[in-house]
């Protein structure tokens, strides 16, 4: 990348103008740029947990409140999220060596006869970004598959994902089943896609309608916290 | 006003205004609403912009702007189905006293609504096109989910798609070539699926008999 003279040569950065540069290359899509300035900040001995969070997540950010305000589109922020996902790669391995803090743990999953998975990728990476641990299950989901999950990973969260107005229903479906095993109230459900809303949310018995990646993040936490203090006090 | 489908996607079509009964409609169904009602001078055709699609929230505030402005009509027919307004179109019909289209969406009502739904649990992975939506692909699909600057993210949005359900309204074989190199371009496989208009066929009856 030496053949322009306005190119910016990463490592000749110091940390305050790469986190920067980084968050502008995030929302830009830039797969490459944001490997090696990952590379760069664990190299001057950065933490990867603060790698991750001032770096990619706080990038990530600004890219999620551009697409809430219609500055962004999906396409930038799919470009986004696959180089991030490229920055998480280098550092999911050493976040487990050196021990990461959590938040809590949450199964995702797209309900039953639904292939769109777009909207929960972000979500499992946003969250775990924020700290939390993911089992995401994919696609096409029916109420067994959710169980499994929840019997095997024992999460704190369990995410539920829809894209058609035709699938968003069996999200009901499952949390009826869940109340009829009794399970119901000892996980946060979380709800999201972009056909439903807060009184969807409602009406089928989640915990929280998320409109998007941040907010789910947002809505998590303060349901941890919540369920912490709880048990704290009781 | 000339006739096009990027004028359709865009801009819908305006009434004339000289007819008596309105239907209401998305500028996908143009064409084929047209079909039954060329030759009926009492019946106005209102097309929104097809584009609105994209944006299904914006659905249904359009309608009920166009039907405040529709003066002078003894009946408006609504020829939409729910398409992604999470039954906000048909709240609105009810509140407005109108007929809609039964269903989720177009591929629904040109395969027989009942049919479709019976068979949806089986084919989730099919994405489908309409005549409108094959020759407006670019419009609707390629370009605003960014494939045209950025084809490398085809397989993010169609990675779990099997195959492009091409529902055919009318026997093309130009549309059907066109169809078949959208399934290409999407590396999906290819179904034609001859649907002719379906339950829309069944509600233009209706509403021209209701209309007369």
């Amino acid at each position: 990348m030496a053949d322009d003279d306005d190119d910016i040569v990463l490592s000749e950065l110091d940390d305050e103008e790469l986190v920067l540069q980084m968050h502008d290359d995030l929302y830009d899509g830039l797969k490459e740029e944001i490997e090696e300035g990952t590379n760069i900040l664990l190299a001057r001995g950065w933490e990867p947990y603060r790698v991750l969070t001032e770096a990619l997540v706080g990038g990530m950010t600004i890219v999620g409140k551009d697409f809430r305000d219609g500055i962004l589109f999906v396409p930038e922020v799919l470009l986004a999220a696959n180089a991030m996902k490229a920055g998480m790669a280098i550092l999911k391995p050493l976040l487990a060596e050196t021990g990461a803090p959590t938040i809590g743990k949450m199964v995702i999953g797209t309900v039953k006869g639904d292939i769109h998975d777009i909207g929960q990728n972000l979500v499992t990476m946003m969250m775990e970004g924020a700290g939390f641990e993911v089992l995401n299950i994919g696609i096409n989901n029916p109420v067994e598959s959710y169980f499994e999950a929840l019997d095997d990973f024992k999460p704190d969260i369990l995410g539920m994902s829809a894209l058609l107005t035709t699938t968003m229903p069996y999200m009901k479906v499952v949390i009826d089943a869940m109340v009829e095993q009794g399970i119901r109230d000892d996980y946060i459900i979380l709800v999201g896609g972009a056909p439903l809303n807060e009184e969807f949310g409602k009406a089928i018995g989640a915990d929280g309608y998320c409109r998007d990646a941040a907010v789910a993040v947002e809505m998590a936490k303060e349901m941890m916290a919540r369920k912490h203090n709880r048990a704290a006090a009781g | 006003m000339t006739l096009t489908d990027d004028r359709l996607t865009r801009e819908g079509l305006a009434a004339d205004g000289t007819g008596r009964v309105l239907v209401l409609a998305c500028g996908a169904l143009a064409r084929e609403i047209l079909a039954f009602t060329r030759q009926l001078d009492h019946i106005d055709l209102h097309c929104l912009p097809a584009i609105l699609h994209n944006h299904p929230e914006r659905i249904e505030p359009a309608v009920r702007e166009a039907v405040a402005r529709a003066e002078g009509y003894e009946r408006i027919f609504l020829a939409y189905a729910d398409c992604g307004t999470g039954g906000g179109l048909e709240r609105a019909a009810r509140e407005l006293g109108l007929e809609m289209l039964p269903g989720p969406h177009c591929y629904a009502f040109f395969e027989g609504t009942e049919g479709f739904l019976a068979r949806a649990e089986d084919e989730f992975t099919a994405f489908y096109l309409t005549d409108f939506l094959a020759r407006q692909f670019d419009a609707f699909v390629w370009k605003p989910l960014g494939l045209d600057r950025h084809p490398e993210l085809r397989d993010s949005y169609f990675g779990h798609y099997a195959k492009l359900v091409y529902q055919a309204q009318t026997d093309d074989p130009d549309l059907t070539a066109i169809a078949e190199d959208c399934a290409r371009r999407l590396g999906l496989a290819f179904e034609r699926r001859f649907t002719g208009y379906g339950d829309l066929g069944d509600a233009m009856k209706r509403w021209i008999a209701a209309s007369d």
